[in-house]
């Protein structure tokens, strides 16, 4: 696997880092394993995403996969988010993580697919767990 | 007499293959050695020329994997000084050791209220277990501090523990992470002072260093066969006899009875009481190969082998900006096991390992199974941790070295 430039300048510069306070959903997720730990942050308006954030520390991979998939869905409508799939997220970061690091890879989207969920059904934590 | 480093890697095959294009540099030992081909091809030979179940055939197949299986337990049990094979029970590992002595002897020892102690460097292996048993007895877990700066325990800490009589004290005696040799002899005379029980994880020292029981004076030890050469899945709880005699065992099943009856059962002898069912008879077989190949080394010239590629990496990793290591420093490193965790600038851990992957060179990253030490102690999310044995060169340490170089370059650190 290669660290591409794009990858290391959105890794110490990240686009969208933050809190974000009245969202109208958020999703925390944690990989024990390695420690990365982000915080999905999302505001809805019209079936779009008008504004997305996260927030917290992992490792290159996981951090510039979040900046980079949160500048890629800023405007989407949510029926496109839900549909974003592993292949796309390899377009979107521009490498391919392989397997060992499948999981910084994906960190980001999941988080973001879960508060996605969480705002459609309005459903608390811990009723996503077959997501 | 000169370590000859390149006869010693002529015997392990896995040495000879690339990873990434580039010669394997394999700096994980501490996690699982590589394995010479004599152990290799003792397992093969198991399968090939007398696979049999132990202990009840009469026949010659079973005769002969039944008197491998015991000699393997006279090495182990002359390798550690124990009294004899009734001292050594075989586990998968030293987890499964670890947790034997606290699910057997420990959970009848400990009552409610009472304290065990443990130490801030330990590995989840001598950690969980603890946190179970404290839970089930509502007894009080405690720990002794790691004085962040040395890598050292806190000598305050340990006294002030033990003054208040904990039931076990339970300690590593080489840590995973910072590489600190603990003086297991004097904690355990002390502890021993104050009533306790003393457990001696052996997981990092066995594979490197004379770990003398008797010496120690320790009540239990654990140690892996994996680490030390070894396959994996075969492990060692060595115990005091008085307490193995005294102590009811935790599974019951063939092979660990003397005599069942409709009403009874009568357990069988030393060790095999705490062996219930057909063991892993290749690993413990193959184990005694390992040791086998270890003492045609010697452990002495293993262990200062170690300390000389050690101290070489330290003083390397020294000149190097924003490279910090843990554990203790260059002059102590003759009381340092063969590892270094180190980090730089920050960087995550994973992609510091990334990067050596992609130059052939296999190191660890993470927490490296000590949580609370690496988190609490320390306040780092993730160390490196490159681990050495009688396989690796200086040549390996300069690669390093130079990967450490490749990744500050990637990650513009100076």
């Amino acid at each position: 696997m290669d660290y591409a430039g794009e990858l290391i300048s959105n890794y110490e510069h990240p686009h969208n880092r933050g809190r974000m306070s009245k969202a109208d959903s958020s999703f925390h997720e944690f990989n024990p394993l390695c420690g990365d730990d982000l915080t999905i942050y999302i505001r809805i308006r019209d079936g779009r995403i008008e504004d997305v954030k996260f927030d917290g520390s992992g490792c290159a991979i996981s951090i510039a996969a979040a900046s980079m998939l949160t500048d890629e869905v800023k405007g989407k409508p949510i029926s496109k988010v839900e549909a974003i799939g592993f292949e796309e997220l390899k377009g979107i970061i521009g490498i391919d993580p392989g397997p060992v690091r499948l999981k910084c890879a994906t960190i980001s989207l999941k988080a973001l697919k879960k508060a996605v969920f969480l705002y459609e059904h309005k459903k608390p934590d811990g009723a996503t767990e077959n997501l | 007499m000169r370590f000859d480093v390149e006869r010693i890697r002529a015997d392990f095959p896995i040495l000879q293959r690339k990873m990434n294009g580039k010669p394997l540099a394999y700096l994980d030992s501490a996690a699982t050695s590589q394995k010479p081909l004599a152990v290799i091809e003792a397992i093969s030979d198991y399968y090939s020329t007398y696979n049999a179940n132990i202990h009840r055939g009469i026949y010659e197949l079973s005769e002969k994997a039944t008197e491998k299986y015991a000699e393997s337990k006279e090495k182990v049990a002359k390798l550690i000084n124990a009294g004899g094979v009734e001292n050594i029970i075989y586990t998968r590992n030293a987890t499964e050791a670890l947790n034997l002595a606290a699910l057997t002897y420990a959970s009848h020892k400990v009552r409610k209220g009472d304290r065990i102690l443990i130490t801030e460097m330990e590995h989840h292996s001598n950690l969980v277990p603890w946190q179970l048993l404290a839970k089930k007895q509502k007894a009080v877990l405690e720990y002794i501090r790691v004085d962040k700066r040395t890598g050292l325990l806190d000598g305050t800490s340990l006294n002030e523990s033990l003054e208040r009589e904990p039931a076990i004290v339970s300690l590593t005696q080489a840590s995973n992470v910072l590489g600190t040799i603990n003086d297991v002899k004097s904690i355990t005379r002390m502890a021993h002072g104050h009533g306790a029980t003393v457990i001696v994880d052996g997981a990092q020292s066995a594979p490197r260093m004379r770990v003398d029981v008797k010496d120690i004076g320790c009540d239990f030890l654990a140690f892996s066969g994996h680490k030390m050469l070894g396959p994996t899945g075969i492990g060692v709880m060595y115990a005091k006899r008085d307490i193995l005699e005294e102590t009811e065992p935790l599974l019951g099943g063939g092979d660990m009875i003397l005599k069942v009856t409709l009403k009874a059962h009568m357990w069988n002898e030393l060790p095999w009481k705490f062996e219930a069912g057909t063991p892993n008879i290749e690993g413990g077989i193959v184990l005694g190969t390992a040791i086998d190949y270890l003492n045609g080394i010697g452990l002495g010239a293993i262990d200062s082998y170690e300390s000389e590629l050690t101290r070489y990496a330290l003083a390397r990793l020294s000149e190097l900006k924003n490279v910090e290591t843990f554990g203790p420093g260059l002059k102590d490193a003759k009381n340092r096991a063969g590892l270094v965790a180190f980090s730089i600038n920050g960087i995550h851990a994973h992609d510091i390992a990334q990067v050596f992957n992609d130059n052939g060179i296999a190191i660890r990253a993470g927490h490296h199974c000590a949580m609370p030490l690496v988190r609490e102690v320390l306040g780092k999310d993730s160390l490196a941790r490159m681990s050495f044995y009688v396989y690796n060169t200086k040549d390996e340490i300069d690669r390093a070295v130079d990967a450490i170089e490749k990744v500050k370059k990637i990650f513009r650190v100076e």
